[in-house]
């Protein structure tokens, strides 16, 4: 039951071939059995869990109607609010937090009779390309236990990858969802910014996170999209227009379809592996009719250095709050208010959240904001002006997700611009609030996943979708396991 | 260096962060290259390009004026290190 799609598993409950109960007692058995070695979980709460599912299979019983996840685990990045369940975001300052209201996304799935099974690991405040930077463990990478899963939802993908969950939800603030995605060989989308309520997501850069699926095929994606997707008036960053019925078109292919490749996205820097496999993957595009151009995104090669300085400005003030009065760590000893501020927040932080934070302290401080922070968002102009005519003429931009395949744990961690150009082809989308995705395309010689990433224009969610699926009807790399080890 | 160890520690101070003795040269190490690195926007010309904040182009996202169920005091205070009935508590701010 453990390698069934999310759809398989769905199908099976409303035949009555088997309960929620008895799906989720299969995922919690694989918990137990798998990451002990993994360490995807931060939290799992296996009372709550069958008590979910028990209520799913009652409401069955009783003939009500059953939301659209009904008995499904879904897995959290711990950064999601859950009430009265511990949510730490990856850090020491938030370790004994609890929430008193549920983000938004898990009042949607709770609304659709998901079954929550737990939180999982992530980079500190979601920021980190590998999981590393979590104040609490290190996740491994099913493909290969010796190399890292991605970040900064590491865990959530790692649990999708290993079957732990067929379902899991992630943020992408510069690629963490789709980069973690193309490491652990599942599907991820980064949905347009303002498609999915961020109220209940724990702020790291407000104009460019969002919440976003991790699944193994492209309709359990959807399936999972359309159920978080859509307006909320607690979050004034959320767009109201209606949510597309992405299921019935899914399998529908896009006619003509031209794909823009970007010659920005196959410059020095690229694994010759993952080329290989994401050309592959345009020709199989090609074999289904598409019209292959090569575009030109002339300022890419800024995104980076762009987002280093807008998302590090936006996330010095988001972690403000961090202060040792309103909840989270506070010091022992102090000397008055500053010293308190100082001593907690120096004490609950990691190295990279302090970088961070420092970074865009510096941007928009006094005699260097323009030079930094507001250059930095003249740049953004420039960078989503690129994708606007890239898309008045190509339906869809592709390119490899990530530069290379899942490296080695410890391999990056002592070099913090290494590890920011992990994200080099994904960084440019949250900048440009497009949506995105990263589908399997293939894998290296030593089994290592590859992803694929597929660009779309703003709320193209839909053809976003269909193109992804195509790729998929004609291939099976995503029907492959990790060994269970 | 781009940045020497007194610019490091005002930022820190700006930021309210205390950092280690230990860590401040690291610290100012990785800094500087990643400044480095980003000193290459300078080399773009952005004269008379709109600065864009935010993906969206949405302006006054209001809701009307009413009140309507909010967390109660001990919802709020629930996760306080330092609090008593109504208020979280932190040293004295005036002398």
């Amino acid at each position: 039951m453990i390698e069934r799609t999310a759809s398989e598993l769905l199908a099976a409950f409303h035949r009555g071939d088997t309960t929620a109960e008895a799906i989720t007692q299969v995922h919690l058995q694989a918990i137990r059995e798998r990451d002990p070695s993994l360490r995807a979980f931060l939290l799992v709460d296996e009372a709550s869990a069958l008590e979910q599912a028990r209520a799913v299979d009652a409401k069955k019983q009783r003939g009500e109607p059953l939301g659209t996840l009904a008995g499904l685990p879904v897995a959290l990045k711990d950064i999601v609010c859950t009430k009265g369940q511990r949510t730490t975001c990856g850090s020491k300052i938030l370790k004994n937090f609890v929430p008193p209201y549920d983000a938004h996304v898990v009042t949607k799935l709770r609304q659709a009779d998901a079954v929550l099974i737990g939180k999982t690991n992530m980079d500190e405040f979601a920021m980190g390309s590998s999981t590393e930077n979590s104040a609490y463990q290190i996740t491994r990478n099913p493909w290969d236990r010796e190399r890292i899963p991605g970040g900064s939802s590491g865990g959530s993908a790692a649990a999708v990858a290993a079957s732990m969950a067929p379902l899991a939800l992630g943020s992408d603030t510069g690629g963490s969802i789709r980069q973690p995605a193309s490491l652990c060989g599942v599907v991820g989308i980064k949905p347009s910014y303002g498609r999915v309520s961020r109220f209940g997501l724990v702020a790291y850069g407000s104009s460019l996170d969002q919440v976003g699926p991790f699944a193994r095929t492209t309709r359990d994606a959807a399936i999972l999209l359309s159920a978080i997707a859509g307006h909320d008036r607690r979050d004034s960053t959320c767009v109201d227009q209606p949510v597309p019925d992405y299921l019935s078109t899914l399998d529908a292919p896009v006619r003509p379809l031209t794909i823009g490749v970007p010659r920005e996205f196959f410059g020095e820097g690229l694994d010759a592996e993952v080329e290989k496999s994401v050309r592959e993957a345009l020709k199989v595009y090609e074999s289904l009719g598409a019209t292959i151009k090569e575009v030109s995104l002339p300022h890419s090669p800024y995104s980076v250095a762009t987002y280093y300085l807008v998302a590090t400005a936006e996330a010095s003030s988001n972690l403000a709050r961090y202060d040792g009065v309103h909840y989270g760590h506070r010091a022992k000893s102090f000397n008055g208010l500053v010293d308190l501020y100082k001593k907690s927040r120096g004490e609950g932080f990691g190295r990279e959240v302090k970088r961070r934070i420092m970074l865009g302290t510096y941007a928009l401080s006094s005699g260097y904001i323009d030079a930094y922070y507001l250059k930095a968002l003249k740049v953004r102009r420039l960078i989503k002006n690129d994708f606007d005519a890239a898309f008045a003429h190509c339906d869809v931009v592709m390119g490899p997700t990530a530069p290379t395949p899942a490296f080695k744990i410890g391999e990056k961690a002592n070099d913090p611009l290494a590890m920011y150009l992990s994200d080099i082809y994904t960084i440019s989308a949250n900048l440009a609030g497009i949506p995105g995705v990263s589908v399997p395309c293939g894998f290296t010689r030593s089994g290592l996943p590859i992803g694929l990433q597929i660009l779309a224009a703003p709320f193209a969610e839909e053809k976003l979708l269909r193109v992804a699926r195509m790729h998929e009807a004609a291939t099976d790399w995503h029907t492959r396991r990790p060994a269970a080890g | 260096m781009s940045l020497s160890l007194d610019q490091v520690q005002w930022i820190a101070d700006l930021a309210r962060l205390e950092i280690a003795p230990d860590e401040q040269v690291q610290l100012a190490a990785d800094l500087s290259a990643i400044v480095d690195y980003i000193g290459q926007l300078q080399q773009l010309d952005t004269a008379g390009v709109e600065p864009l904040a935010h993906a969206l182009d949405l302006h006054d996202v209001f809701r009307d004026d009413e009140p309507g169920v909010s967390l109660t005091v001990e919802e709020a205070l629930a996760n306080a290190p330092a609090k008593n009935a109504a208020y979280y508590r932190v040293p004295a701010v005036m002398d």
